[in-house]
Protein backbone atom coordinates (compact mmCIF):
# COMPACT_ATOMS: atom_id res chain seq x y z
CA UNK A 1 0.00 0.00 0.00
CA UNK A 2 1.37 3.37 -0.96
CA UNK A 3 1.21 6.13 1.60
CA UNK A 4 1.46 9.69 0.42
CA UNK A 5 2.50 12.75 2.35
CA UNK A 6 1.49 16.38 2.09
CA UNK A 7 4.12 18.89 1.01
CA UNK A 8 4.02 22.64 0.53
CA UNK A 9 6.70 24.14 -1.68
CA UNK A 10 7.09 27.60 -3.16
CA UNK A 11 7.88 26.98 -6.83
CA UNK A 12 8.89 29.99 -8.92
CA UNK A 13 7.20 32.24 -6.38
CA UNK A 14 3.94 30.32 -6.30
CA UNK A 15 2.85 28.16 -3.35
CA UNK A 16 2.21 24.59 -4.47
CA UNK A 17 0.58 21.99 -2.25
CA UNK A 18 0.66 18.31 -3.14
CA UNK A 19 0.39 14.78 -1.84
CA UNK A 20 3.42 12.84 -2.95
CA UNK A 21 4.83 9.39 -2.42
CA UNK A 22 7.96 9.75 -0.26
CA UNK A 23 10.04 8.22 -3.05
CA UNK A 24 8.98 10.85 -5.60
CA UNK A 25 12.09 12.66 -6.74
CA UNK A 26 11.90 16.43 -6.85
CA UNK A 27 12.60 16.37 -10.60
CA UNK A 28 9.72 13.98 -11.26
CA UNK A 29 7.34 16.11 -9.21
CA UNK A 30 8.39 19.27 -11.08
CA UNK A 31 8.16 17.69 -14.51
CA UNK A 32 5.23 15.31 -14.21
CA UNK A 33 2.95 16.91 -11.63
CA UNK A 34 3.69 20.60 -12.19
CA UNK A 35 4.46 20.27 -15.93
CA UNK A 36 7.66 22.27 -15.50
CA UNK A 37 9.51 20.33 -18.15
CA UNK A 38 12.33 22.82 -18.55
CA UNK A 39 14.18 20.84 -15.89
CA UNK A 40 15.68 17.85 -17.70
CA UNK A 41 16.74 14.34 -16.75
CA UNK A 42 19.91 13.35 -18.56
CA UNK A 43 21.27 10.50 -16.46
CA UNK A 44 20.40 8.21 -13.59
CA UNK A 45 23.58 8.67 -11.61
CA UNK A 46 23.58 12.27 -10.30
CA UNK A 47 26.35 13.20 -12.71
CA UNK A 48 24.98 15.15 -15.68
CA UNK A 49 23.48 18.25 -14.02
CA UNK A 50 20.64 18.67 -16.55
CA UNK A 51 18.20 18.69 -13.62
CA UNK A 52 19.80 21.49 -11.58
CA UNK A 53 17.31 23.82 -9.88
CA UNK A 54 17.72 26.22 -6.97
CA UNK A 55 16.43 25.17 -3.56
CA UNK A 56 16.50 28.05 -1.10
CA UNK A 57 18.97 29.77 -3.40
CA UNK A 58 21.38 26.86 -3.74
CA UNK A 59 21.94 24.89 -6.95
CA UNK A 60 20.94 21.26 -6.42
CA UNK A 61 20.44 18.22 -8.60
CA UNK A 62 16.70 17.68 -8.40
CA UNK A 63 17.21 14.02 -9.31
CA UNK A 64 19.08 13.53 -6.05
CA UNK A 65 16.50 14.96 -3.71
CA UNK A 66 13.06 13.70 -2.80
CA UNK A 67 10.18 16.14 -3.22
CA UNK A 68 9.46 15.50 0.46
CA UNK A 69 12.82 17.05 1.35
CA UNK A 70 11.77 20.26 -0.40
CA UNK A 71 8.75 20.65 1.91
CA UNK A 72 8.81 24.22 3.20
CA UNK A 73 11.50 25.29 0.72
CA UNK A 74 11.55 27.78 -2.15
CA UNK A 75 12.40 26.17 -5.50
CA UNK A 76 13.36 28.06 -8.64
CA UNK A 77 13.42 26.26 -11.98
CA UNK A 78 14.57 27.54 -15.36
CA UNK A 79 10.96 28.67 -15.98
CA UNK A 80 11.19 30.98 -12.98
CA UNK A 81 14.62 32.45 -13.68
CA UNK A 82 13.64 34.96 -16.32
CA UNK A 83 10.77 35.73 -18.67
CA UNK A 84 10.66 35.53 -22.48
CA UNK A 85 10.64 39.31 -22.71
CA UNK A 86 13.04 39.83 -19.81
CA UNK A 87 15.73 37.17 -19.90
CA UNK A 88 18.01 36.57 -16.91
CA UNK A 89 21.56 37.81 -17.58
CA UNK A 90 22.78 34.22 -17.97
CA UNK A 91 19.98 33.36 -20.41
CA UNK A 92 20.89 36.47 -22.37
CA UNK A 93 24.54 35.39 -22.35
CA UNK A 94 23.63 31.98 -23.79
CA UNK A 95 21.60 33.73 -26.49
CA UNK A 96 24.35 36.20 -27.39
CA UNK A 97 27.28 33.76 -27.31
CA UNK A 98 25.53 30.75 -28.87
CA UNK A 99 25.93 28.81 -25.64
CA UNK A 100 23.97 25.80 -26.80
CA UNK A 101 23.66 23.38 -29.64
CA UNK A 102 21.01 20.76 -28.88
CA UNK A 103 19.95 22.59 -25.73
CA UNK A 104 19.42 19.56 -23.52
CA UNK A 105 21.99 20.50 -20.89
CA UNK A 106 21.17 24.22 -21.11
CA UNK A 107 18.66 24.60 -18.24
CA UNK A 108 21.05 22.94 -15.80
CA UNK A 109 24.01 24.92 -17.15
CA UNK A 110 22.10 28.16 -16.72
CA UNK A 111 20.91 27.35 -13.18
CA UNK A 112 24.43 26.38 -12.14
CA UNK A 113 25.88 29.52 -13.73
CA UNK A 114 23.25 31.74 -12.11
CA UNK A 115 24.24 30.43 -8.68
CA UNK A 116 27.93 30.91 -9.47
CA UNK A 117 27.38 34.55 -10.46
CA UNK A 118 25.19 35.16 -7.42
CA UNK A 119 28.10 34.33 -5.14
CA UNK A 120 30.99 35.31 -7.41
CA UNK A 121 29.92 38.08 -9.82
CA UNK A 122 33.28 38.27 -11.58
CA UNK A 123 34.64 34.72 -11.92
CA UNK A 124 37.82 33.85 -13.80
CA UNK A 125 37.60 31.40 -16.68
CA UNK A 126 39.10 28.72 -14.43
CA UNK A 127 36.48 29.40 -11.76
CA UNK A 128 33.70 29.12 -14.35
CA UNK A 129 35.05 25.80 -15.61
CA UNK A 130 35.42 24.49 -12.03
CA UNK A 131 31.82 25.52 -11.30
CA UNK A 132 30.59 23.60 -14.36
CA UNK A 133 32.21 20.31 -13.30
CA UNK A 134 28.82 18.86 -12.44
CA UNK A 135 27.18 19.77 -15.75
CA UNK A 136 27.85 17.65 -18.80
CA UNK A 137 27.41 18.86 -22.38
CA UNK A 138 27.58 16.20 -25.08
CA UNK A 139 27.71 18.64 -28.02
CA UNK A 140 31.22 19.69 -26.85
CA UNK A 141 29.87 23.18 -26.40
CA UNK A 142 31.83 24.12 -23.29
CA UNK A 143 33.79 26.95 -24.91
CA UNK A 144 30.68 28.88 -25.85
CA UNK A 145 29.04 28.08 -22.52
CA UNK A 146 32.01 29.63 -20.72
CA UNK A 147 31.80 32.67 -23.03
CA UNK A 148 28.08 32.93 -22.33
CA UNK A 149 28.72 33.05 -18.60
CA UNK A 150 31.52 35.57 -19.07
CA UNK A 151 29.08 37.67 -21.13
CA UNK A 152 26.55 37.49 -18.30
CA UNK A 153 29.19 38.42 -15.73
CA UNK A 154 30.27 41.41 -17.79
CA UNK A 155 26.69 42.57 -18.12
CA UNK A 156 26.07 42.10 -14.42
CA UNK A 157 29.14 44.02 -13.32
CA UNK A 158 28.97 46.75 -16.00
CA UNK B 1 15.38 4.14 -11.63
CA UNK B 2 12.67 4.66 -9.03
CA UNK B 3 13.66 3.67 -5.50
CA UNK B 4 11.82 0.99 -3.57
CA UNK B 5 9.01 2.25 -1.36
CA UNK B 6 9.77 3.61 2.08
CA UNK B 7 8.15 5.64 4.81
CA UNK B 8 9.58 9.09 5.49
CA UNK B 9 9.76 10.96 8.77
CA UNK B 10 11.52 14.14 9.79
CA UNK B 11 13.37 14.07 13.11
CA UNK B 12 13.51 17.22 15.22
CA UNK B 13 16.35 16.09 17.47
CA UNK B 14 19.11 13.49 17.73
CA UNK B 15 17.07 11.58 20.34
CA UNK B 16 14.03 11.50 18.09
CA UNK B 17 16.17 10.37 15.14
CA UNK B 18 17.61 7.50 17.19
CA UNK B 19 14.11 6.49 18.31
CA UNK B 20 12.76 6.53 14.74
CA UNK B 21 15.84 4.68 13.51
CA UNK B 22 15.24 1.92 16.07
CA UNK B 23 11.51 1.73 15.33
CA UNK B 24 11.84 0.24 11.82
CA UNK B 25 13.87 -2.82 10.86
CA UNK B 26 15.50 -1.51 7.67
CA UNK B 27 15.69 2.18 8.48
CA UNK B 28 18.33 4.62 7.26
CA UNK B 29 19.24 8.19 8.04
CA UNK B 30 18.78 10.81 5.33
CA UNK B 31 20.79 14.03 5.60
CA UNK B 32 21.99 15.45 2.26
CA UNK B 33 21.14 12.19 0.55
CA UNK B 34 24.05 12.37 -1.87
CA UNK B 35 25.36 8.92 -1.05
CA UNK B 36 22.07 7.30 -0.09
CA UNK B 37 19.74 8.49 -2.87
CA UNK B 38 22.00 7.54 -5.82
CA UNK B 39 22.47 4.14 -4.21
CA UNK B 40 18.71 3.73 -3.66
CA UNK B 41 18.04 4.78 -7.26
CA UNK B 42 20.36 2.03 -8.46
CA UNK B 43 18.56 -0.29 -6.02
CA UNK B 44 21.88 -1.22 -4.51
CA UNK B 45 20.34 0.02 -1.27
CA UNK B 46 16.78 -0.29 -0.04
CA UNK B 47 15.33 1.09 3.17
CA UNK B 48 11.86 0.57 4.59
CA UNK B 49 12.00 3.86 6.48
CA UNK B 50 14.01 7.04 6.01
CA UNK B 51 14.63 9.34 8.95
CA UNK B 52 15.38 12.84 7.66
CA UNK B 53 17.83 14.54 10.03
CA UNK B 54 18.48 17.59 7.84
CA UNK B 55 16.31 19.73 10.09
CA UNK B 56 18.18 18.93 13.31
CA UNK B 57 19.90 22.25 14.04
CA UNK B 58 22.29 20.71 16.59
CA UNK B 59 23.92 18.68 13.83
CA UNK B 60 24.83 21.68 11.68
CA UNK B 61 27.67 24.14 11.61
CA UNK B 62 31.30 24.57 12.63
CA UNK B 63 32.34 25.76 16.09
CA UNK B 64 35.71 26.39 17.68
CA UNK B 65 36.78 25.80 21.28
CA UNK B 66 40.43 26.74 21.75
CA UNK B 67 42.44 24.58 19.38
CA UNK B 68 39.64 22.15 18.61
CA UNK B 69 37.15 22.53 15.78
CA UNK B 70 33.84 20.71 15.89
CA UNK B 71 31.93 20.14 12.66
CA UNK B 72 28.31 19.01 12.99
CA UNK B 73 27.55 15.85 11.04
CA UNK B 74 24.91 17.50 8.83
CA UNK B 75 27.18 20.36 7.77
CA UNK B 76 27.27 20.45 3.97
CA UNK B 77 30.53 20.20 2.06
CA UNK B 78 29.95 23.77 0.90
CA UNK B 79 29.59 25.05 4.45
CA UNK B 80 32.72 23.14 5.50
CA UNK B 81 34.57 24.61 2.49
CA UNK B 82 33.45 28.15 3.33
CA UNK B 83 33.94 27.99 7.10
CA UNK B 84 36.07 30.99 8.08
CA UNK B 85 37.04 29.24 11.35
CA UNK B 86 38.38 26.20 9.53
CA UNK B 87 40.02 28.24 6.79
CA UNK B 88 42.04 30.20 9.33
CA UNK B 89 42.80 27.57 11.96
CA UNK B 90 42.53 24.12 10.40
CA UNK B 91 42.11 24.49 6.63
CA UNK B 92 42.55 20.88 5.50
CA UNK B 93 38.92 19.81 5.81
CA UNK B 94 37.75 23.04 4.15
CA UNK B 95 40.15 22.54 1.23
CA UNK B 96 39.14 18.90 0.83
CA UNK B 97 35.42 19.81 0.96
CA UNK B 98 35.99 22.31 -1.85
CA UNK B 99 37.09 19.59 -4.28
CA UNK B 100 34.38 17.03 -3.54
CA UNK B 101 32.16 16.27 -6.55
CA UNK B 102 30.76 19.47 -8.01
CA UNK B 103 28.95 22.57 -6.68
CA UNK B 104 25.50 20.95 -6.57
CA UNK B 105 26.88 17.92 -4.73
CA UNK B 106 28.67 20.21 -2.26
CA UNK B 107 25.46 22.15 -1.66
CA UNK B 108 23.65 19.03 -0.41
CA UNK B 109 26.17 16.38 0.65
CA UNK B 110 27.22 16.34 4.31
CA UNK B 111 30.40 15.38 6.14
CA UNK B 112 28.63 12.91 8.42
CA UNK B 113 26.86 11.29 5.50
CA UNK B 114 30.05 10.93 3.52
CA UNK B 115 31.92 9.41 6.47
CA UNK B 116 29.09 7.00 7.27
CA UNK B 117 28.95 5.90 3.62
CA UNK B 118 32.72 5.27 3.69
CA UNK B 119 33.19 5.13 -0.06
CA UNK B 120 36.80 3.97 -0.54
CA UNK B 121 37.33 6.78 -3.07
CA UNK B 122 35.72 9.60 -1.07
CA UNK B 123 37.90 12.60 -0.22
CA UNK B 124 37.21 13.17 3.49
CA UNK B 125 38.69 9.88 4.78
CA UNK B 126 42.27 10.85 3.81
CA UNK B 127 41.92 14.15 5.69
CA UNK B 128 40.17 12.60 8.69
CA UNK B 129 43.03 10.12 9.08
CA UNK B 130 45.77 12.72 8.51
CA UNK B 131 44.23 15.06 11.09
CA UNK B 132 43.69 12.32 13.65
CA UNK B 133 40.07 13.42 13.87
CA UNK B 134 37.60 12.11 16.43
CA UNK B 135 34.18 11.03 15.24
CA UNK B 136 31.36 11.49 17.75
CA UNK B 137 28.51 8.99 17.51
CA UNK B 138 25.28 8.78 19.48
CA UNK B 139 23.24 5.67 20.20
CA UNK B 140 20.24 4.83 22.34
CA UNK B 141 22.60 3.68 25.09
CA UNK B 142 24.72 6.84 25.00
CA UNK B 143 27.46 8.58 23.07
CA UNK B 144 31.03 7.59 22.27
CA UNK B 145 33.96 8.83 20.29
CA UNK B 146 35.78 6.85 17.60
CA UNK B 147 39.34 7.76 16.57
CA UNK B 148 39.88 8.21 12.83
CA UNK B 149 42.41 5.36 12.81
CA UNK B 150 39.70 2.97 14.02
CA UNK B 151 36.80 4.41 12.06
CA UNK B 152 37.10 2.85 8.59
CA UNK B 153 36.86 -0.93 8.83
CA UNK B 154 36.37 -1.97 5.20
CA UNK B 155 34.87 -0.99 1.86
CA UNK B 156 31.72 0.98 2.75
CA UNK B 157 32.20 -0.28 6.34
CA UNK B 158 32.76 1.77 9.48
CA UNK B 159 32.93 1.27 13.24
CA UNK B 160 29.53 2.94 13.62
CA UNK B 161 27.20 0.25 14.99
CA UNK B 162 23.62 -0.42 13.91
CA UNK B 163 21.30 2.03 15.63
CA UNK B 164 24.06 4.61 16.08
CA UNK B 165 24.50 7.88 14.20
CA UNK B 166 27.42 10.24 13.64
CA UNK B 167 26.77 13.56 15.35
CA UNK B 168 30.02 15.47 14.83
CA UNK B 169 33.66 15.37 13.81
CA UNK B 170 36.33 17.14 15.82
CA UNK B 171 39.73 18.08 14.42
CA UNK B 172 42.72 19.88 15.93
CA UNK B 173 44.16 23.17 14.72
CA UNK B 174 46.69 22.45 11.99
CA UNK B 175 48.04 24.75 9.32
CA UNK B 176 50.82 22.61 7.82
CA UNK B 177 48.33 20.72 5.69
CA UNK B 178 47.73 19.73 2.07
CA UNK B 179 45.51 17.45 0.03
CA UNK B 180 46.60 16.20 -3.37
CA UNK B 181 43.89 14.58 -5.47
CA UNK B 182 44.10 12.82 -8.81
CA UNK B 183 40.51 13.33 -9.82
CA UNK B 184 38.50 11.03 -12.04
CA UNK B 185 37.11 13.45 -14.62
CA UNK B 186 33.68 11.84 -14.95
CA UNK B 187 32.82 10.87 -11.39
CA UNK B 188 34.70 13.56 -9.51
CA UNK B 189 35.92 10.90 -7.08
CA UNK B 190 39.59 10.49 -6.24
CA UNK B 191 41.46 7.87 -8.25
CA UNK B 192 43.94 8.45 -5.43
CA UNK B 193 44.00 11.26 -2.88
CA UNK B 194 46.68 11.90 -0.26
CA UNK B 195 46.35 14.24 2.73
CA UNK B 196 49.33 15.30 4.85
CA UNK B 197 49.50 17.12 8.17
CA UNK B 198 53.01 18.26 9.04
CA UNK B 199 54.66 20.22 11.82
CA UNK B 200 58.12 21.56 11.08
CA UNK B 201 60.30 22.64 14.01
CA UNK B 202 63.86 23.92 13.63
CA UNK B 203 63.86 22.97 9.96
CA UNK B 204 62.96 19.32 10.46
CA UNK B 205 59.71 17.37 10.53
CA UNK B 206 58.59 17.03 14.15
CA UNK B 207 55.25 15.42 13.42
CA UNK B 208 53.62 13.96 10.34
CA UNK B 209 50.45 12.07 9.55
CA UNK B 210 49.53 10.92 6.05
CA UNK B 211 46.14 9.57 4.96
CA UNK B 212 45.37 7.96 1.61
CA UNK B 213 42.03 7.48 -0.12
CA UNK B 214 41.05 5.87 -3.41
CA UNK B 215 44.01 3.50 -3.57
CA UNK B 216 42.87 0.53 -1.55
CA UNK B 217 39.68 -1.16 -0.39
CA UNK B 218 39.51 1.41 2.42
CA UNK B 219 41.29 4.61 3.41
CA UNK B 220 44.69 3.96 4.94
CA UNK B 221 47.41 5.66 6.95
CA UNK B 222 51.08 5.60 5.89
CA UNK B 223 52.66 5.02 9.32
CA UNK B 224 55.89 3.66 7.82
CA UNK B 225 56.43 6.86 5.87
CA UNK B 226 55.56 8.95 8.92
CA UNK B 227 58.29 7.36 11.02
CA UNK B 228 60.79 7.34 8.13
CA UNK B 229 60.50 11.10 7.79
CA UNK B 230 60.52 11.97 11.52
CA UNK B 231 63.37 14.38 12.24
CA UNK B 232 64.21 14.77 8.54
CA UNK B 233 64.10 17.90 6.45
CA UNK B 234 61.26 18.12 3.93
CA UNK B 235 63.55 18.82 0.97
CA UNK B 236 62.83 17.39 -2.46
CA UNK B 237 65.61 14.76 -2.42
CA UNK B 238 64.59 13.44 1.00
CA UNK B 239 60.92 13.27 0.02
CA UNK B 240 61.67 11.62 -3.32
CA UNK B 241 63.71 8.93 -1.66
CA UNK B 242 61.17 8.38 1.15
CA UNK B 243 58.11 8.39 -1.11
CA UNK B 244 59.06 5.40 -3.20
CA UNK B 245 57.28 2.07 -3.17
CA UNK B 246 55.08 3.21 -0.28
CA UNK B 247 52.39 0.63 -0.86
CA UNK B 248 52.48 -2.70 -2.64
CA UNK B 249 50.28 -2.82 -5.74
CA UNK B 250 48.99 -6.19 -4.55
CA UNK B 251 47.21 -4.46 -1.67
CA UNK B 252 45.51 -1.91 -3.93
CA UNK B 253 42.48 -1.72 -6.16
CA UNK B 254 42.82 -2.19 -9.91
CA UNK B 255 39.80 -1.42 -12.08
CA UNK B 256 38.74 0.17 -15.36
CA UNK B 257 39.85 3.58 -14.06
CA UNK B 258 43.41 2.69 -13.10
CA UNK B 259 45.51 -0.42 -12.55
CA UNK B 260 46.76 -1.25 -9.06
CA UNK B 261 50.34 -0.52 -10.18
CA UNK B 262 49.31 2.90 -11.44
CA UNK B 263 47.53 3.64 -8.16
CA UNK B 264 50.67 2.60 -6.24
CA UNK B 265 52.67 5.05 -8.35
CA UNK B 266 50.11 7.79 -7.69
CA UNK B 267 50.40 7.22 -3.94
CA UNK B 268 54.17 7.86 -4.12
CA UNK B 269 53.81 10.98 -6.25
CA UNK B 270 50.87 12.51 -4.41
CA UNK B 271 52.37 11.77 -0.98
CA UNK B 272 55.56 13.57 -1.95
CA UNK B 273 53.63 16.57 -3.28
CA UNK B 274 51.27 16.71 -0.30
CA UNK B 275 54.07 16.55 2.27
CA UNK B 276 56.15 19.17 0.43
CA UNK B 277 53.23 21.56 0.21
CA UNK B 278 52.12 20.93 3.80
CA UNK B 279 55.67 21.41 5.14
CA UNK B 280 55.98 24.71 3.29
CA UNK B 281 52.87 25.92 5.13
CA UNK B 282 53.64 24.37 8.49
Amino acid sequence: MTTTMAIKVTVNGETRVADVEPRTLLVHWLREDLALTGTHIGCDTSQCGACVVHVDGRAVKSCTMFAAQADGCAVTTIEGLGAADALHAVQDGFWEEHGLQCGFCTPGMIMTAAELLARNPDPSEAEIRHALEGNLCRCTGYHNIVRAIQHAAKGATA
Amino acid sequence: MITTEFSYQKAGSVDEALRLLAAAPDSALLAGGHSLIPSMKLRVTAASALVDISGVAALKGVSRAGDTFRIGASTTHRDVAESADLRSGSPLLAEVAGVIGDPAVRNRGTIGGSLAHADPAADYPAAIIALGAQIEVAGTSGSRTIAADDFFTGTFETAVAAGEMITAVTVPAATGVAYEKFVHPASGYAVVGVAAVVTVAGGTISSLRVGVTGAGPQALRLTGLESALAGKTADDATLRSACSGLVAAGDLVGDHQASAAYRASLVDTLARRAIARAAARG
